[in-house]
């Protein structure tokens, strides 16, 4: 899109075939808006690169390459080697994304190997809780309680048995300078944290929350308030670390209770009916412990599923 | 400039030489010493590469296509578990079109581990779309892995040197250094077009549906045969430079008018020249043909060397299990609906057991005595024949 | 000259594929109470929401998917959602 009369320039176009409401396409437009177009991408197999890149048609407007699911991190590594090998590295920032399984799950390996060699890649995480793009199974980032395809509620079960792996301090453990977590539902937020994480020299971890309309089963218009209720709730937690230490938290104003954020989804619908209770309470027991955020990072590694 | 060399270091000199812009491996046995030696090239200042220490092999080929995916000329070295847990961005990287060069140290693959020499490896991946070379010894693995640079940039299409594990990569020979110079007349740099740039931005690795797949691989196909005249044409363009004529798709020894001939290979061929040579003594009208690239297939080459013989014999150190060896079935292919010779497979020296001259000899013996086409483990231990579990 | 097939795809080339037909509704922007808070332009997962002024924004329908984000966001509601012709609001569960 052109910018004449103030229409404003994507570089990630629409005319995707992306759900209506998809919160990974409100994610990854802010992400390569903050950016900018020095920038080149390598992307997972996933939602983002099937709706944006179905041959002959692609969104994007920067170099961008997918070529499997697991690997964008160590795609990413090669290129930032070899273009400072070549002496073409001065004004480009190379990007590496996927989603929630993608990274913790199938990529862990080449995450880590890429983290621990210090490459300068910006890696951001697009968690929609679920291997969505497939038809919504269960990933290692599925909250507790939520159905999944993989993980349906049934007479022997309520849903997903396990809490979310802690992504964030994963890399942390590896020493990387910078460290994030935000939500679609703050989309300022959004792009300063990857504006500020362009700055700095090395790997960098952005773990965005991203709703899906279908995966999580909800009108297509509440994408932005349910990332924001995650938030207020504590659900998932926002903050920033760099060096190690934590430099910010954003607070909710008033913090919500869970259900506000868990009703308006079909995936925890089976918590509100009959039995339910005790697993609503877990649910708010996780808030409770990620809200200790605001007082230091220790009580962020959660204690094994029971 | 001679010098006497372990194959490995020959391969690292020969890699050196052609000004790779990035060079990354996980260690496994027997490729190591390729690694450790680029590494030391490195930290002495030899070798001015991009040079990363991968998390795995999977994580090694990614990190290479990434690398040649925005312009660099990158090598990476690998064998048998290594290339098979790599195998998906092995397809990937000839998928995307992207001219990487790979030194695969043949090993026999699990199960049961193994860490001694034999073919299956590479032969696993004959479909992946890579052009595939087997070298004889570390002359040819010097120069072919020069030659590769070339030939993978101008077809675009990914190189695999093939070199037996530790009879190759851990034996020391004489081997003849070109100069830098020489290795500059002969490969220019690599500067494509197909790159990512934020100055030209494009999409690479797009999904591509039932209505574009097919041309997709046709066209991947098609330069995959004519990577034949290719490979065929770069003996002699390396002989102009070098002054040595290595190189092309096939080769023959004593096969004129052998009645009955041996195929093989990688290094087994230099046992089966000593063994013709006593054969012929014995009035034995034998002949060898040494198939150097296996992909893509020569089969008009290997139609023409062999179609006067009576009776092939492939020793192979591979076997399709269910079927037979495979250079076997690919030799018979080539005579797709004519009257062919016979064509044996013989399947030795899986898991790095030595094929001796004897056996070799006796090879050619029993075809002479009986021509038909049969498929046959060769030195077998009577001792294992009732297994182990008794 | 070599040929590929499906190795180059051309930047922004999506553009072609106008995806208004997917919806149901339209939103309206009435540009009477706009405060620029920007969270329409913001939240629009195709990025077809566009500034005009500082305190003025406008829809692209070529390729308006009608998913409502931003009439909900509007926080002093400038934005309304409007049924297609031809269209019923469906029920959802």
């Amino acid at each position: 899109m052109t910018s004449e009369e103030g229409r404003v320039i994507n570089l990630m176009e629409p005319g995707h075939t992306g759900c209506a409401g998809c919160g990974q396409a409100i994610g990854a437009r802010l992400v390569l808006k903050a950016a900018g177009k020095r920038v080149i991408v390598a992307n997972a197999t996933g939602c983002l690169e099937v709706f944006t890149t179905a041959y002959p048609r692609s969104s994007w407007e920067v170099p961008w390459i997918h070529s499997l699911f697991e690997n964008p991190a160590a795609v990413a590594s090669g290129m930032e080697v070899a273009l400072k090998a070549m002496g073409r590295y001065d004004d480009v920032k190379i990007i590496a994304q996927a989603g929630d399984g993608g990274t913790a799950d199938i990529g862990m390996g080449c995450l880590s190997g890429m983290f621990e060699r210090g490459h300068d890649i910006l890696y951001v995480c697009y968690d929609n809780e679920g291997y969505m793009n497939t038809g919504y199974q269960r990933s290692s980032l599925t909250p507790l309680g939520a159905r999944t395809t993989t993980s349906p509620p049934g007479q022997l079960s309520w849903g997903n048995k396990t809490r979310k792996k802690n992504l964030p301090f994963i890399a942390l453990a590896h020493g990387v300078p910078y460290v994030a977590t935000a939500t679609v539902g703050e989309p300022r937020d959004l792009m300063r944290k990857v504006k500020k994480a362009l700055e700095i020299e090395g790997p960098k971890y952005l773990h965005l929350l991203v709703p899906c309309v279908p995966g999580w089963g909800y009108e297509s218009n509440l994408s932005v308030e349910l990332a924001r209720l995650a938030k207020e709730t504590y659900l998932f937690p926002v903050f920033e670390v760099e060096n190690g230490v934590i430099t910010k938290v954003r607070r909710p104003k008033e913090r919500k209770p869970v259900e506000d954020y868990l009703r308006p989804q079909r995936r925890f619908a089976h918590l509100f009916k009959e039995g339910g209770e005790p697993h609503l309470e877990e649910l708010r027991r996780i808030a409770d412990e990620n809200a200790l955020i605001e007082t230091g990072p220790a009580t962020l590694v959660h204690p094994p599923s029971p | 400039m001679k010098a006497i060399l372990e194959g490995s270091r020959a391969v690292a000199e020969a890699v050196r030489l052609c000004r790779p812009n990035l060079c990354c491996a996980y260690p496994i046995t027997p490729q190591t010493h390729i690694v450790e030696d680029l590494s030391k090239m490195v930290a002495d200042g030899r070798l001015e590469a991009g040079y990363v220490l991968a998390e795995s092999e999977f994580g090694a080929a990614s990190i290479v296509l990434g690398a040649s995916a925005v312009g660099g000329r990158a090598y990476t070295a690998t064998s048998s578990q290594g290339l098979l847990l790599m195998s998906e961005v092995i397809f990937n990287i000839a998928g995307l079109r992207l001219p990487v060069v790979m030194t695969c140290a043949n090993r026999a693959v699990s199960a049961p581990i193994n860490i001694w020499n034999d073919q299956q490896d590479a032969v696993s991946l004959r479909d992946a779309g890579w052009i595939q070379l087997f070298v004889e010894d570390n002359q040819e693995a010097l120069d072919t892995h020069i030659q590769a640079f070339r030939i993978a940039e101008d077809l675009m299409i990914p190189v695999m040197v093939c070199m037996d594990g530790y009879v190759l990569t851990h034996t020391l020979e004489p081997v003849d250094l070109p100069e830098q110079e020489e290795v500059d007349r002969y490969l220019p740099p690599y500067d494509p077009t197909y790159k990512l740039d934020p100055d030209d931005p494009f999409t690479m690795g797009a999904m591509v549906g039932p209505d574009a797949y097919m041309e997709t691989r046709y066209h991947v196909h098609m330069d995959m045969m004519e990577a034949r005249s290719v490979i065929a044409k770069s003996a002699d363009e390396f002989e102009e430079v070098f002054g040595r004529h290595r190189g092309g798709l096939v080769d023959a020894y004593e096969i004129e008018d052998a009645e009955v001939v041996l195929v093989s290979m990688g290094s087994v061929l230099g046992t089966m020249r000593d063994a013709v040579d006593g054969l012929r003594e014995e009035g034995i009208k034998v002949g060898i043909l040494k198939v150097r690239c296996f992909r893509p297939f020569p089969k008009d080459a290997v139609h023409d060397a062999i179609k006067e013989a009576q009776t092939v014999g492939v020793i192979e150190k591979d076997i399709s299990l269910g079927l037979e060896g495979t250079l076997c079935s690919e030799m018979r292919a080539a005579f797709c609906g004519e009257e062919s010779p016979e064509i044996s497979s013989f399947i030795m020296g899986l898991g790095g057991r030595d094929i001796t001259i004897d056996e070799i000899k006796k090879v050619a013996r029993d075809l002479v005595a009986n021509p038909a086409c049969r498929v046959e483990f060769r030195a077998l231990r009577d001792d294992l024949m009732k297994g182990d579990e008794a | 000259m070599r040929i590929f097939v499906g190795r180059r795809v051309k930047p922004g080339t999506t553009l072609e594929n106008k995806t208004k037909s997917w919806r149901g509704k339209h939103p309206v922007y009435k540009q009477e109470e706009c405060i620029g808070c920007q969270r329409c332009f913001m939240g629009c997962p195709e990025g077809t929401v566009y500034q005009i002024d500082k305190k003025k924004f406008d829809v692209n329908l070529d390729y308006c998917k009608g998913c409502g984000i931003c009439a909900h966001e509007c926080p002093v509601d400038d934005i309304d959602m409007v049924l297609e012709a031809g269209c019923e609001d469906p029920e959802l569960g």
